[in-house]
């Protein structure tokens, strides 16, 4: 409820300057896939939109420090990044209902199950399986073999798990007023993230070099680049937030009480988190 | 559910609404100049931002359908290329519901929500800049898509795979982005809304206090949030087919090309909630000020609302139903749809109680209500004719289905926002808009949208597919009353912006409380309405609590 001083920033520049370098990102990634260059527009949109919401959110923490937020804003972030992270649970529901459906309905009807499997017709001799190591068109080469999820998949789960349960840590540790437990716990935090990265690393270049496993190679990798890569990308951008939070837990910037910068944070990690764990069930074991 | 704050000290402007409203004037410092327009945080300029852009790419996208038109004027190819055509018809598709239904409905939200719950802004103001801005450049992006080599989007706005994919031109992967951008535009400004109404309502307002305006937006936003993601995902499963060589569509890699549709109407179905939702609301906050009465119902509403909002996530695959549904499929999606006649039947009932024995008086804006209520629930019915699945097999991809969504979404949805525009005007200038003009708007607009989509129902019914530059001998009088209807409506609106900024520069003076039978917070502060307003919340606590 407004109390009368809910803070009413003035003008601003970094939305419009946010908008010019999210476009140039987009149309540089544009000409380079369609005509071929275009990749230092792409990267300097890139570099822009870093560079812009490092002075946006310095105006935030200004603001924030100095004093200008009362608990009604605090409220308004915690909506704000509520409602985005929902926002993001509903990217990956597409992207996880899309396996659900090729698995469940597409792959079986092209094997002729069912009273619409008529389109058996198009390739007779197409067995469906999953996954899918031999796709109905004789263009299309399917993967070799699959990743073991008993072996790296499992280390990255237990990475991502102890990363979640380290965060919760460093929480605890900064609500208790203990700086330093809250930092090591969050620097632990960011390795386990960043071994993560590495050991999905290793697996894609496993998955191209070795199994057979590209986004070329039909509908298993295809879901499979498509969910693994946008959880990377997360937890990549994750720790780029987590790292951001090092450097303000280092400056001095949160408070016993007042954090939500860096709970904002734990949100978004958690989440990360949980998508990892739908991935390793429906990607890698079942 | 609202927790109780101790009463603040009221500020030293005073603790009277217009008091407060106007003393911080000289304290900020705004620029002037095109820059203010480009950094500003005001929910208020951002509003105006958004209803100009609105109303552009309404005269935009009506350019194209005017295109469209003309070419189907008389039968054979006279005007225009079939490529072009095609590309008219999605661009007018893409314009119309990306352009200029959304952003009026987000610019209405922009401007009259934070005014209807008693907020000093929206709640996050900054990211308010950032979704505004961020459409211009999204559609500067979509237009340039026609300039390109082999010309923009061709494949109609729903971008079915293959025609989108395999078959579709180069520009594809720019429109994509711009889509993309266009939706995180809508997910921000969604974001914005819901905190606002969530956190920002005056002390002791409570939920079902609001008025109806902001209980469908918050209804609205949340769908935003829902969906939007939904549509980035499967733009992106596009781009990937496309320039990077997955399966997702391609039924040879193991992938299958309905899994677009169903993805796509995931995102669709909810999506044409969005855009009817607040039209609603308008109707529901107009009716009730012209009819002198309260609104009837009011929680139903509410309740109906929110019903629909859920029930819009169930209904996505009778988009689909001759694509080759399993039986099962076809009968649920039939009934769910059908459900939704219930809650959309409420709201109609409730309405016309809402108008009996009403003292009714026929302002520009209540016209326009009415005659939503009327036409939108023609496209209703339509609607429920083409949810009989056996039937939407022969209405399937004829211009009843055009007929049918142009009903809900023109005399519906943007007529909501002309209602919409002609309430409010006063408070946003300061000045009533001239009502002999609007009130030829007002019926040159009604007949003109019944010449075009009317006789739309014969042509589909007779067989007339969608989205061909060209047809059969006997479809050609149904097709000429309806371009003699679509230029009729088209040219029209010129007299719709006369009036607007006829009403900007000058006119009879408003009170405060504009309309005599309004009663909802906006009316208490003055007209116009000045750029920062309730500083000091106004106290809606109950003495008796």
């Amino acid at each position: 409820m407004s109390g009368g001083s809910y803070y009413v920033p003035a003008s601003s520049k970094w939305p419009i300057f946010a908008g010019l370098a999210l476009a140039a990102m987009l149309v540089g990634l544009g000409i380079l896939l369609v005509y071929g260059w275009g990749s230092w527009i792409m990267g300097l949109g890139g570099v822009a939109i870093l560079v812009v919401m490092g002075l946006w959110f310095r105006d935030v923490i200004k603001e924030s420090r100095g004093g200008l937020y009362d608990a009604q804003m605090d409220r308004s972030f915690r909506w704000g990044m509520g409602w985005f992270i929902f926002s993001e649970v509903m990217f990956f529901a597409a992207f996880f209902g899309t396996l659900f459906y090729v698995r469940t309905f597409a792959l079986p009807w092209l094997d002729g199950e069912g009273a619409k499997g008529v389109s058996a017709l198009l390739w007779p001799d197409f067995a469906a399986s999953w996954p899918l190591m031999n796709p109905p068109g004789s263009e299309i080469e399917g993967p070799r073999g699959i990743a073991n999820p008993w072996q790296l998949p499992l280390v990255n789960t237990l990475f991502l798990v102890t990363s979640s349960i380290t965060l919760t840590i460093a929480h605890e540790g900064l609500k208790a007023g203990h700086r330093d437990s809250a930092r090591n716990c969050l620097i632990v935090t960011l390795i386990l993230g960043v071994c993560f990265l590495l050991v999905q690393g290793f697996e894609y270049y496993e998955a191209y070099a070795h199994l057979g496993i590209t986004l070329q190679a039909g509908i298993y990798g295809s879901t499979f680049f498509l969910l693994t890569g946008f959880h990377g990308a997360h937890v990549t951008v994750g720790a780029i937030i987590l790292a951001s939070m090092l450097w303000r837990l280092q400056c001095g910037h949160f408070e016993r009480d007042n954090h939500f910068g860096f709970e904002a944070a734990a949100w978004y990690w958690h989440f990360v988190d949980v998508v990892w764990i739908g991935l390793f069930l429906f990607v890698y074991v079942f | 559910m609202a927790p109780k704050l101790p009463p603040k000290a009221p500020l030293e402007h005073g603790n009277s609404i217009t008091g407060g409203a106007s003393a911080h004037e000289g304290e900020h410092h705004y620029r002037s100049g095109p820059l203010r327009w480009l950094l500003t945080t005001n929910h208020k300029e951002i509003g105006t931002l958004y209803l100009i852009f609105s109303l552009s790419m309404f005269m935009v996208g009506g350019i194209m359908a005017l295109v469209v038109r003309l070419e189907l004027f008389q039968p054979g190819l006279q005007m225009v290329q079939p490529e072009f055509f095609n590309q008219m018809t999605t661009m007018h598709g893409l314009i119309m519901i990306f352009g200029a239904v959304m952003p009026g409905f987000v610019g209405l939200a922009n401007w009259m929500v934070p005014l209807q719950v008693g907020a000093p802004d929206m709640a996050l103001p900054r990211l308010n800049n950032f979704s505004f801005w961020l459409l211009p450049i999204a559609f500067v992006l979509l237009l340039s898509t026609l300039l390109m080599p082999g010309g923009g989007p061709n494949f109609g706005w729903t971008s079915y795979a293959p025609l989108s994919t395999t078959y579709a031109p180069p520009s594809t992967t720019f429109f994509i982005f711009s889509l993309h951008m266009a939706g995180i535009s809508s997910i921000l400004g969604a974001i914005n809304i819901i905190a606002t109404i969530l956190n920002l309502r005056a002390p002791g307002m409570r939920l079902m206090d609001m008025t109806l305006f902001v209980w469908t937006w918050l209804i609205t936003a949340f769908l935003l949030i829902a969906v939007m993601p939904v549509l980035a995902g499967v733009l992106t499963m596009m781009l990937l087919d496309i320039n990077f060589g997955t399966s997702f569509f391609n039924a040879a890699g193991g992938g299958d090309p309905v899994l677009f549709q169903h993805l796509f109407w995931f995102f669709g179905h909810p999506e044409v909630y969005i855009m009817i939702l607040p039209a609603f609301g308008i109707v529901s906050v107009i009716v009730p000020t012209f009819a002198r009465k309260p609104l009837f119902g009011y929680s139903s509403m509410v309740y109906a609302t929110a019903s629909i909002a859920v029930l819009s996530f169930t209904v996505w695959a009778h988009h689909m139903f001759s694509v080759g549904l399993p039986l099962v499929a076809e009968l649920f999606f039939m009934y769910a749809t059908m459900l939704i006649a219930v809650p959309t039947g409420v709201k109609v009932f409730n309405w016309i109680a809402t108008l009996f024995r009403g003292s009714i008086t026929f302002e520009t804006a209540m016209l326009f209500a009415l005659a939503f209520i009327v036409l939108f629930s023609i496209g209703g019915f339509s609607g429920l004719m083409l949810a009989i699945a056996p039937a939407d097999f022969q209405y399937h991809d004829t211009y009843f289905v055009v007929a049918h969504f142009h009903y809900v979404l023109v005399p519906g949805a943007v007529f909501s926002i002309m209602a919409a525009v002609y309430y409010w005007l006063p408070k946003w200038t300061g000045h009533y808009p001239d009502e002999r003009l609007g009130r030829w708007h007002f019926w040159l607009s009604v007949i003109g949208v019944n010449l075009l989509f009317f006789p739309m129902h014969f042509a589909g019914l007779a067989g007339m597919p969608r989205r061909i530059p060209d047809y059969a001998l006997q479809f050609a009088d149904f097709n000429m009353a309806s371009s003699i209807g679509g230029f009729l409506f088209g040219f029209s609106q010129l007299l719709f912006i006369w009036v607007i900024v006829k009403c900007v520069r000058g006119g009879v003076k408003a009170p405060a409380r504009s309309w005599d039978g309004a009663t909802d917070l906006e009316w208490t502060v003055p007209s116009p309405a000045p750029l920062h307003t309730f500083e000091t919340p106004p106290d809606m606590r109950r003495i008796e609590s």
